[in-house]
């Protein structure tokens, strides 16, 4: 790996930083509204446990730390849907990004990692403090934990970017993208655990989401944070994550090959 | 009364030319209302996964819930039908073009809700009616004519509280078009709370997004009525048939903040 490249992917890395720091009110309303999100599904949870004392091992107070997790997540991994890469892909943008010499995926990756610490600083750590002050949250129980934790946000936003990766070029072939977002998002929101942990899931259900890297995104680094992975489940994890990263980057980069081989771009 | 039926006739004009022009392209079309419709589907797959953990949510059985999700989600739809497209206003006062509408001899509003309909949204129509007929048919609703009237004018009267919400916050974007997103919290998050039983939420929550901004009033206090059920929270029965009136309340507030908004309106200079 030439250093010039790594270089490269830092300066990246800070203008997706900057890009998104430059709207500090959008941010503000961002974390008001993942916070009142956050106190309807902490109560709706917690509604639960009136009638059982534990469900698949979470108690009330892992459950309400892993919803705040959870709100804490949503910009980090992009959750709703992004649309970035096949808005440049079907405005013809994307031609400039092919003649520069470092691949648009990787470019794209070290400006989305960027973003990525910008939004898990701004957009996370804020909601999930005000959870803090008003619910009992559970927390990693040492440094090492809190670094596995780090580590495994950081995986969880690669495995995250090669997936939107993947439902974006879908734009070299249809001009519509939208549907294909709309589908990506849908299967991310169900089986990552964002809207209800995937080990709440009845058996049959779990096992579907557990064959996909969709916990990878959420549930993963949630079970790290409340100590329901320890040791070397933990390693296992971030084993997992790292797999996940590596065979959606793979498949990602292999459409874009495709893809880009019928990219037609007019004029100039 | 010449004037209403006038803004009528030109309000079905311009919708059916958005109409066409969606259904000029078919398999996006298509694509969008499945779409609609899994996204709506999504949060009843969640009442679904919690239910097969418990037997009751805040005293709720789960057929009661699908009563209250279809009908919020119901109501909910009809007006994002209608005036989801207010989430795309602030874009309009940044770029200016709201001066337009200022110049025009039709209300502000007028012209704002009838800039767009995107049919697509049928999708979470159709999923709502479905989970409705579930939910009517899996509970054995004593039916009298109180209660019918009282499930048949909460669908519209919620459609007027989500709209009349809808427009008061987005007013947000005369003052900042940045913070815009504020407004998603009662827009999008008051639908979401009134998809479930409001006791199970913490009183400040329930006041707030509750009583505050009405949500109570579009599936809980409707449904109690439908099912005869005693209310968890012990409140009055009579707001249990009040939703109407709380609309039409909710309604004249909502115009009245909208008409505060554009008086202070600046434009950009476009």
């Amino acid at each position: 790996m030439r250093l010039d490249t790594l270089r490269l992917d830092w300066e990246l890395a800070r203008r997706g930083y900057a890009r998104y720091a430059a709207y500090p009110a959008a941010t503000v309303a961002g974390v008001f509204v993942n916070t009142v999100f956050g106190f309807m599904r902490a109560y709706i949870l917690l509604a639960l446990f009136e009638q059982r004392d534990r469900i698949a091992g979470y108690d009330a107070s892992a459950t309400v730390t892993y919803v705040w997790l959870g709100q804490a997540l949503i910009m980090s991994i992009y959750i709703f849907g992004w649309q970035d890469l096949a808005l440049r892909i079907r405005s013809g943008d994307i031609a400039g990004d092919l003649i520069r010499p470092v691949h648009p995926l990787r470019a794209s990756l070290a400006f989305d990692l960027g973003r990525a610490l910008y939004h898990s600083i701004y957009r996370g750590l804020p909601p999930l403090l005000i959870g803090a002050l008003v619910f009992r949250l559970v927390l990693p129980a040492g440094p090492l934990e809190w670094l596995a934790f780090a580590v495994s946000v950081l995986l969880a936003v690669v495995v995250s970017y090669a997936f939107r990766a993947i439902y974006n070029v879908v734009a070299f072939w249809t001009t519509d993208h939208r549907g294909a977002m709309f589908l990506g998002a849908i299967a991310v929101n169900l089986f990552s655990g964002f809207i209800v942990p995937v080990a709440f899931f009845p058996d049959w259900l779990a096992a579907i989401a557990r064959a996909t890297p969709f916990p990878s995104m959420v549930q993963l680094p949630i079970d790290i944070f409340i100590g329901r992975a320890t040791g070397v489940e933990v390693l296992g994890i971030l084993v997992v994550q790292l797999g996940w990263a590596v065979v959606l980057l793979f498949v990602a980069e292999r459409l874009f090959a495709f893809g880009v081989r019928r990219l037609v771009v007019q004029g100039g | 009364m010449a004037e209403l039926r006038q803004s009528l006739s030109l309000y079905r004009f311009l919708i059916a030319a958005r109409v066409r022009a969606q259904l000029q392209y078919r398999t996006s079309f298509a694509i969008e209302t499945v779409a609609a419709f899994l996204i709506s589907f999504l949060d009843f797959v969640a009442i679904l996964i919690i239910f097969s953990n418990v037997t009751q949510l805040g005293a709720w059985s789960v057929a009661e819930v699908a009563l209250l999700y279809a009908v919020a989600t119901l109501a909910f739809a009809f007006t994002d039908l209608v005036i989801g497209h207010l989430d795309g206003f602030p874009g309009l006062i940044r770029d200016g073009n709201f001066d337009l509408m200022l110049v025009r001899p039709k209300g502000t509003l007028f012209q704002v809700v009838t800039g767009d309909f995107q049919l697509r949204r049928l999708g979470r129509v159709a999923q709502a009616l479905l989970v409705l007929a579930y939910a009517l048919s899996a509970l054995s609703i004593d039916w009298t004519p109180d209660r019918a009237l009282v499930l048949a004018l909460a669908v519209p009267s919620g459609v007027l509280i989500y709209g009349s919400v809808w427009v008061a916050v987005i007013c947000v974007a005369f003052w900042t078009v940045e913070g815009r997103e504020a407004a998603n919290a009662f827009t999008y998050g008051g639908a979401f709370l009134a998809q479930y039983p409001i006791n199970i939420f913490d009183r400040w929550l329930r006041t707030f997004l509750g009583y505050v901004v009405p949500m109570a009033f579009i599936a809980y206090f409707p449904a109690l009525h439908v099912l005869g059920k005693t209310d968890p929270l012990g409140l009055p029965a009579v707001l249990q048939v009040a939703s109407p009136a709380v609309a039409l309340a909710a309604a004249f507030i909502a115009s009245v903040v909208w008409r505060f908004a554009v008086r202070h309106y600046q434009s950009a200079g476009g």
